[in-house]
Parts: structure tokens; C-alpha cells; sequence
């Protein structure tokens, strides 16, 4: 179980991280790491050789707070890890990791598209699936059409 | 060479591949950046089919949304019922009766099989041979056929519901069923001796567009396409689901990384599947084909879970969070198409025009699967 052996590296940059059922859950570790240590957090997964899965906005209106889940996977144990980010609704910014993985890149325009998410030291942080005079954030809870 | 005709060999123009070109297979646009016939930079212009699945699931009940799912990777329809449907069951604590499993899986592979048909014959027809298109198609009519007479649809199929399927197979699809796979088996080889052993064919594929494992990793690049680069890396069999864990088949891995190792995987899978199909035909269960006591309207408690299935594409995955009421609170859909397409832009630095639409085709997209 290669995703235990990270548990105590998600701990020392103040990460909390459980075990969860794979069977009741579809993943194996459940981590939150504080917006500033996201890029060190990702920088574990990526030296554990993981795959990057996705990565998925959620919008907790009453509790003012976005939420970023990042999905990784391990391509010979299948193992899955989702590493969660909580920021504030008002000052949506988080730090980008398309350097450390390429696919990120879309994912994050994606959800800068659906969220208005600023990932800052994005390349190219244009709508990838919005029309591109896009204003609007469509996932956010308090969007209306 | 003089210092003009120097500048004019680093002139470089744009090209625009798209939105509507036959090779895109959809409404797809590529901004290329040309040097003569060598591609400097390509930037995928994606979203023409967008229509925002994941706010349609947050906007109605779980229900509601099945039919959305035979509507994003419309050539293999019932692997997102699976995702889908699969989370919802997870989350809800739903248990699916061992013959709809069984059903679930057989109808799932007949997908897989209609799907690479049709990416066989249009692949070919990217890469100018256009006669082999006619024989996938006349295969792949069959498998629809068969589908056709269990789910009522041909293509959009919205066939698993929460806790089994819609309606049972009967002993006219098992035959049918049977007919086909003793139909299509001996054409392998013929689709070997046509297209495989072709040296027009071999001229455009071996050796193009290679991917590395890295690059898979890097992109999240699943299916066919990570196991053209060496890795066996299958849903199917890293973290079993349904009761594909029963049977026993094998994943084709080619280590080539090349347009080529891609179509290998592709035809191997073929095999495959016919194996899984008839496995599950001989040993079908009986018994009830929906779960009891599933609720009209599904109310999971407050979590979230994650569930993977192995589509013709890839790892399709979902993510559902439920606040406790009617609907998804988020519905999250990870297409394989999007992930897959991703790289291409890296992948396609440096190679010629035509050698980058073969690598384009050896992906296998579903331009709505992108989009969602």
C-alpha cells in the first residue's frame, strides 16, 4: 500500500490525511492540505509516481468557501488518492501545479471556467469550454441564467 | 543558401484545423502553428459541444439525469451509464443483483466491440483507405442489432438504472448474441491480412506519434493509450468492479508508444472482449435483474464518493456529492477523451501535418465526450 506510506509526508507540511474504504469511498487516502502547501502536497504524489486523475470544484455557498478536489491514481497498485483544498469564496486563488503535471493544465482552465478559480502562474488561463467573451461561472451555486 | 530564402524557411503561418474537417471526427478546432509541413505549435480549441452536463446534474433528481449519459461518448454510451449509475449505487449503498451484473457487463463489452468497429473503419478512412470502414460497419450493425433489442435504443443508450437494468435479456440475445461472436471471430484474421499486413498502412503508423509512459502519467491519459506505451494499466483489473473480476482475459499492452502499438491494443481488446462476452453468457446467473426495495427518489446521505470504469476510451470516472436531497449537490464527470486529447499539443510539437493526424486518430476521441 503505497498511498499509507505517504500519509506521514502529507503530515509533516500539515496535511490531515485518513484511509478510507475503497469499496464504500472509491478512494484509499483522503487528504486536506492548506492552499500554501498544495504545490508541496502535489510534489509528494508526483515523486510517488502517481497519475493525475482530475480535478474538481465544489462550491459550499453557505459555508463561503470553494472547494478543489485533486484526484490522483497510482498506474500499477490502482490505489486513489483525492487531496482537498478549501479557500474562501471572496479571494478564489490558488497556485497552479500545470508545471509539475501537463494535463493539469486544461483541468485547471476548466475550472477556472466553472468557478472563476484564479490559478495563479497559469500559462494560459483563457475558457477552455466557455465561449471565450465568457463573464459568467456556471457551477457556482449562486449563478443564475 | 542565400540570407533571403533563409527567412522565408523560418516564416511561419497558422493553420486552421477545424472545426469542421473529417479528420476531427466532430466539431473539434486545432490552431496550428506551421513551419512549411512541420507542425511548431498546436492549440486544441475545444467547447463547441459543450452543454454543461455536470449543472443538468446538479439541477435534477439522480434519476433524471440517466439519459444525459448516453449523450457525451455517444459511440460507447453504456460505459457512462455504468460510471454513472456505479457512483449513485456507491454512494446510496445500493446492491445490484449478480445476473444484472452479469447483463451489465455483457452489454458493456458488445459497446466496446461496435465501439473500436467504428474507430477501426474511421481511422483508416483518416489515414485514406476507405474500404475497411464498409466491413466495420456492416460488423458493428449487428452489435447494434443485438443492443437494439435489449435497451430500445441504437446508440444514446440509457439502459442501467440504480440497483440493475431495465429489462431482462432474453434467449433470442444469448443466441444472437452467440451468432455474432462465431460470426466476427473468424474475421479477425481477415482484418489482420487487410489492414494490419498492409504496407501503406504500416508506412503511416509504425514509428508516428510516439507517447511516452511519462507522458501518460503526466497527462492522465488512460485506456488504449497508456497500454500502447507499456502499461497495463486497466480498470477492469487494478480495481475490479461489477464482476469483471470473474472472468479471464487478458489486457494487451504494446510497448512501441506509436500509432501502431495503439491499434494493436485496440484489435487485441477485440479478442478480449469476445472472450469476456462468452464467459458470461455460459455462466449466467438467474434470478432478478433490478434490486428490491430501491426508492423511487434516491436520497444518498451527505458525502461523496468516486467510482471508475474502464471505457473504450479510458478510465471514465465519477464523482458524486450528495447534501442529502433529491439531487447532486456536484456532479463531477472525468471523460477519458479530455485527458487523452490533453497531450496531444505536446505530443504533436515538431511532426508533420499528416503524421499528426494519424497520431489525432490513433486517440480515439469522441469530440462530446471532451466537450460534456
Amino acid at each position: 500500500m503505497k498511498s499509507v506510506l505517504l500519509k506521514s509526508k502529507f503530515e509533516a507540511i500539515a496535511g490531515v490525511a485518513a484511509e478510507t474504504a475503497h469499496a464504500t469511498k472509491g478512494i484509499d487516502l483522503d487528504v486536506t492540505v492548506p492552499a500554501e502547501r498544495l504545490v508541496e502536497a502535489v510534489k509528494i504524489l508526483d515523486e510517488a509516481k502517481f497519475m493525475i486523475e482530475a480535478i474538481t470544484g465544489v462550491d459550499w455557498l453557505a459555508e463561503r468557501q470553494l472547494e478543489v478536489v485533486y484526484d490522483f491514481t497510482h498506474v500499477e497498485s490502482g490505489e486513489r488518492v483525492a487531496l482537498r483544498v478549501r479557500i474562501p469564496r471572496d479571494k478564489p486563488e490558488l497556485p497552479t501545479i500545470s508545471h509539475l503535471y501537463g494535463g493539469a493544465n486544461w483541468h485547471e482552465r476548466e475550472t477556472h471556467d466553472f468557478f472563476g478559480i484564479i490559478f495563479t502562474g497559469h500559462p494560459q488561463l483563457i475558457p477552455l469550454l466557455l465561449p471565450e467573451d465568457a463573464k459568467f461561472h456556471p457551477l457556482r451555486k449562486d449563478f443564475t441564467a | 543558401m542565400s540570407i533571403e530564402a533563409q527567412s522565408i524557411r523560418n516564416e511561419t503561418f497558422v493553420l486552421n484545423l477545424g472545426p469542421q474537417h473529417p479528420a476531427t471526427h466532430g466539431v473539434l478546432r486545432i490552431k496550428l502553428t506551421m513551419d512549411g509541413e512541420y507542425i511548431m505549435d498546436a492549440d486544441p480549441v475545444i467547447g463547441y459541444g459543450h452543454r454543461m452536463h455536470e449543472k443538468m446534474g446538479e439541477n435534477r433528481s439522480y434519476a433524471k439525469f440517466l439519459p444525459n449519459t448516453g449523450r457525451m461518448d455517444y459511440v460507447a454510451a453504456l460505459f457512462n451509464g455504468h460510471g454513472y449509475v456505479g457512483a449513485v449505487e456507491r454512494l446510496a449503498g445500493i446492491t445490484v443483483p449478480e445476473r444484472a451484473e452479469y447483463i451489465r457487463v455483457i452489454t458493456s463489452e458488445l459497446n466496446r466491440l461496435a465501439s473500436h468497429l467504428l474507430w477501426l473503419g474511421a481511422f483508416l478512412v483518416d489515414l485514406g483507405g476507405f474500404t475497411p470502414l464498409l466491413y466495420c460497419f456492416d460488423d458493428r450493425e449487428h452489435v447494434l442489432d443485438l443492443l437494439e433489442s435489449v435497451t430500445g435504443s441504437r446508440l444514446t443508450f440509457c439502459y442501467y438504472r440504480f440497483g440493475g437494468v431495465c429489462n431482462d435479456i432474453d434467449e433470442d440475445f444469448i443466441a444472437g448474441t452467440r451468432k455474432f461472436l462465431a460470426r466476427l471471430r473468424p474475421r479477425m484474421p481477415m482484418y489482420d491480412a487487410f489492414v494490419t499486413k498492409n504496407i501503406i498502412f504500416r508506412k503511416r503508423v509504425e514509428g508516428i506519434g510516439h507517447i511516452s509512459a511519462e507522458q501518460c502519467r503526466k497527462y492522465g491519459a488512460t485506456g488504449p493509450v497508456i497500454r500502447g506505451s507499456g502499461i497495463a494499466y486497466d480498470v477492469r483489473k487494478v480495481e475490479p468492479y461489477s464482476v469483471y473480476s470473474k472472468f479471464n482475459f487478458d489486457i494487451p499492452v504494446f510497448p512501441e508508444c506509436d500509432c501502431m502499438a495503439r491499434y494493436k491494443v485496440r484489435v487485441e481488446e477485440m479478442v478480449q472482449s469476445m472472450r469476456i462476452i462468452e464467459q458470461a453468457l455460459d455462466s449466467l446467473p438467474t434470478g432478478p435483474v433490478m434490486a428490491e426495495k430501491v426508492p423511487r427518489t434516491i436520497k444518498p446521505a451527505k458525502g461523496d464518493c468516486y467510482f471508475n470504469v474502464e471505457s473504450a476510451r479510458g478510465s471514465f470516472g465519477v464523482r458524486v456529492v450528495s447534501d442529502g436531497s433529491e439531487n447532486a449537490y456536484r456532479l463531477k464527470l472525468r471523460s477519458p477523451c479530455f485527458s487523452n486529447m490533453s497531450l496531444f499539443r505536446e505530443c504533436s510539437e515538431g511532426m508533420l501535418l499528416p503524421d499528426a493526424l494519424a497520431l489525432l486518430g490513433s486517440l480515439d476521441l469522441v469530440i462530446p465526450d471532451i466537450d460534456r
